[in-house]
């Protein structure tokens, strides 16, 4: 987050002095673990550490070099000018400058093969981070997922990586090369003028005093500025979401005051902030011509001294020049390492994360599931401390339909996570056809069931292909069939491109119900011997809500099925009704005997026909 | 259409016969209280939220229509009651408090004409019962549209409209419409049993 934030503040040079960081909670330890990451490529390393420093200091030799070739112009100059020897020495200056552009080109070679080289490791690397990072999410419990947003393990997986290789790729040797840089330039400095080094120096410390003195002040505006940035978008957002309210309940002229406000404010702290950091660049620049000037003025007076020579003043003046930028990147370099290590923390803390319990190692393999489920004091909480199911047993025999009622929030979908173990139960066993279902692996176990929900699910493939992911090994017209058994077909039919239309990847070239029939079609063709549906059919319209109630009850036939029911009638005809309240099952019968224990149960059936009893 | 969204292509629609299109815009919209298919709130507190219907709203009014639209049980199991905080776009409440926070925002407006656009369906049929005993009282003076797709939500109305893919397929009390509405009795069919429909 604060990464965002901070990039919305244009700072000029010397930019990273004042912004905030991600801190990670262990730099050190995660560094070390990144580190382990970069040992399998030492050797490339090695080698792109060596250029970075070599081409620094190629680079770093030049104004010197380039000093001597002006001394020289200058001493041919004034031998010419007082009519002694011949003109300049143009020999040695060639030589000079031939030799510069060769230490120039090896540079350049240099930092070329090291970021070619480190671009290579930096991306193998991500490439395995990226690896482990898809290999463990498949092994993660959906408790997991249940517990953090999707935006947390997407920026996870995304951003945490990216800003893990930037850093890699670009940080890393710009650190190198930065302190190299800045070690040569002083060395250099010192060995033209100890006094003239000193008085840079001194330049250098004022502008950073400015610096930080203004950065402080516009810091202030800069948060002001992102705070009211942030309640404009939300007011925008919240008004633009909620228009036809805003208009029915003539709140357009209210809507309209406050967006003023906020804009006035966002206007008075982005004002200040923008003109305090574009001050920044004239005080600064006003600050190094001074600096320049007054080395100038030394560097003249040595020269006339004879301390040193007219090219090192040259020299000094170029190496003052190219003094700032290694400061600065090292500051923003050493921030940059600061949220590269809250992201590499991230990635580390998820690839720590606690994996699903491990399959059993000899696995039950049924030749042939007949849909026996016995639950035997269960017990079961999302959190360890807190259990919702408490001791429920119940035996479902193969063929029965068990119908989950209560109200909403109750948590009918729990048995089904249960069941298909999603999670893991806290304690007792869930049976099927007699074999506890921890010794099935997962893989087997859930091809036993078959889901049909509310939510669809289908990927951007064709239709073909999506009924076919109930099983991959059936032929087209086996595919077709299901799709008549499931009303499909009909529709299917009508679709631009009938069976091989493909789906887009929002489904949104479907309607809710056709996603729904689609999704039925598919669990027919898996013949999964234990059903789980759940009959919620809102923002479906009626005939098709009429075609997939047909189709369900077609699917239900002959298999063991947990419904997650609203009609009545399913409920009604249910062999067995579970009910649900607060997360626990509280009753269980079916509809006769429920109603006459006068019950949960009977409150909840009766309060739909309040009116008529 | 009718708090002219959209203005009808052909035909006109009448309220206290004078035509919607001939009342200033600012009165037809007091004069109705429309609840959204999604119950959409804005941040601030719940008591802003309900004020919002009527800025000049009593707290007595507001605590009434909460109570008219079965909210009051779950704001004053909020320790800050009417003051609970709601963050931007109601995010933390539950779909089904949202719903019953806008239609009290809409009772507190006292309008004419009320407007419930598929209000009731992430309501348990519990809530929803009561909801439509208690609202069935308050707003005996004004007209009430319900737009639904649950039978049970509608069966007690005066006049049924039954829309199928955008014409009407049928007009006229419940049981009218079960002996004469094909459409209709299919939907009411697939929810409820033939004698729970009598």
């Amino acid at each position: 987050m604060s990464e965002k934030k901070s990039s919305g503040m244009p700072m000029g040079r010397g930019g990273g002095l004042g912004q905030k960081t991600e801190k990670a909670k262990n730099f050190k330890g995660t560094m070390l673990h990144l580190a382990t990451y970069l040992k399998p490529y030492k050797i490339s390393v090695i080698i792109v550490l060596l250029f970075a420093c070599c081409s620094s200091v190629f680079s770093i030799a030049g104004p010197k070099i380039l000093g001597k070739a002006t001394t020289k112009l200058y001493e041919g100059l004034i031998a010419w000018a007082m009519g002694t020897g011949l003109l300049t020495d143009f020999r040695y200056i060639r030589n000079r400058l031939l030799l510069l552009v060769v230490l120039y080109v090896v540079s350049a070679l240099f930092s070329y093969l090291q970021s070619y080289i480190m671009s290579g490791v930096s991306m193998k690397i991500t490439y395995e981070l990226r690896k482990n990072i898809s290999e463990k999410m498949n092994r993660l419990p959906l408790n997991y997922y249940d517990t953090r947003t999707h935006g947390e393990i997407l920026s996870r997986i995304t951003n945490d990586v990216d800003t893990v290789n930037q850093t890699l790729n670009q940080s890393l040797t710009q650190m190198i090369t930065s302190v190299t840089t800045l070690i040569g330039i002083v060395v250099m400095m010192l060995s033209i003028s100890i006094r003239m080094t000193l008085v840079a120096v001194l330049v250098l410390f004022v502008s950073m005093g400015l610096i930080v003195t203004v950065v402080k002040k516009s810091q202030k505006f800069f948060a002001q500025q992102q705070k009211s940035l942030g309640n404009l978008n939300g007011h925008i957002e919240e008004i633009y979401a909620g228009h036809h309210v805003v208009q029915i309940f003539n709140g357009e002229k209210e809507a309209i005051e406050k967006f003023r406000l906020i804009n006035d404010k966002l206007f008075g702290s982005a004002w200040k902030s923008q003109f305090l950091s574009g001050m920044m660049m004239p005080i600064m620049s006003f600050v190094s011509n001074l600096g320049f000037v007054c080395v100038c003025l030394l560097g003249g007076y040595l020269t006339v001294k004879k301390v040193i020579e007219i090219g090192d003043v040259q020299a000094f003046i170029q190496y003052m020049r190219s003094f700032m930028q290694p400061i600065s990147q090292i500051a923003n370099v050493s921030n940059t390492l600061q949220s590269t290590a809250a992201a590499a923390e991230r990635v580390f803390e998820f690839l720590a994360e606690e994996d699903e319990i491990r399959e059993t190692e000899s696995p039950v393999v049924l030749n042939q599931v007949h849909g026996n489920v016995e639950f035997k004091n269960v017990c079961f909480g999302y959190q360890p401390d807190t259990t919702i199911i408490n001791h429920f047993s119940s035996q479902i025999d193969a063929g029965q339909t068990v119908a989950i009622v209560g109200p909403t929030g109750a948590g009918k979908t729990t048995v089904v996570k249960l069941l298909m173990r999603f999670y893991e139960l806290n304690s007792g066993q869930i049976l099927i056809d007699g074999h506890d279902s921890l010794t099935f692996t997962r893989r087997d176990l859930r091809s036993m069931f078959g889901m049909v929900l509310q939510e669809t699910w289908l990927y951007n493939a064709t239709v073909m292909d999506n009924i076919r992911y109930g099983n991959f090994d059936k032929s087209d017209e086996e595919v077709i069939s299901a799709a008549k058994a499931a009303h499909c077909d009909e529709f299917i039919r009508t679709l631009p491109g009938g069976y091989h239309m493909v789906i887009n990847e929002e489904s949104s070239n479907l309607s809710q119900g056709q996603k729904q029939l689609l999704t039925i079609a598919r669990t027919i063709l898996a013949d999964p011997k234990i059903l789980i549906l759940d009959e919620a059919t809102s923002s479906i319209d009626t005939r098709t809500e009429v075609f997939i109630q047909k189709a369900m009850d077609k699917l239900m036939k002959n298999r063991t099925s947990f419904v997650i029911a609203h009609r009545l009638s399913t409920i009604r005809d249910a062999d067995m009704i579970l009910v649900m309240k607060d997360g626990d099952i509280i009753e269980q019968g079916n509809h006769e005997t429920l109603l006459e224990k006068r019950g949960f149960y009977s409150d909840l059936y009766h309060s739909q026909f309040a009116e008529q009893s | 259409m009718l708090p002219r969204f959209y203005d009808v292509t052909e035909g006109e629609i009448l309220i206290d016969g004078i035509d919607i299109r001939n009342w200033p815009l600012k009165k037809l919209r007091d004069m109705i209280g429309f609840v959204p298919q999604k119950g959409i709130l804005f941040s601030g507190t719940i008591e802003s939220n309900l004020k919002y219907g009527d800025r000049g709203a009593s707290d007595e009014e507001v605590e009434e229509a909460a109570r008219t639209a079965q909210a009051e049980e779950f704001i004053s199991s909020r320790p800050e009651g009417f003051q609970t905080e709601i963050s931007q776009g109601g995010q933390n409440v539950s779909g089904g408090q949202k719903q019953r926070l806008s239609i009290a925002r809409a009772l507190v407006k006292k309008a004419s004409v009320n407007v419930f656009d598929d209000s009731f369906s992430a309501l348990d049929f519990k809530t929803d019962a009561k909801l439509r005993a208690a609202l069935k009282e308050k707003t005996k003076d004004s007209a009430t549209i319900l737009v639904a797709q649950r039978i049970s939500t509608i069966m007690n109305a005066d006049q049924i409209i039954v829309l199928d893919q955008g014409r009407i397929a049928g007009k006229g009390p419940h049981r009218e419409l079960m002996k004469t509405c094909e459409v209709y009795r299919e939907i009411a069919l697939s929810q409820l049993s033939e004698e729970e429909l009598k």
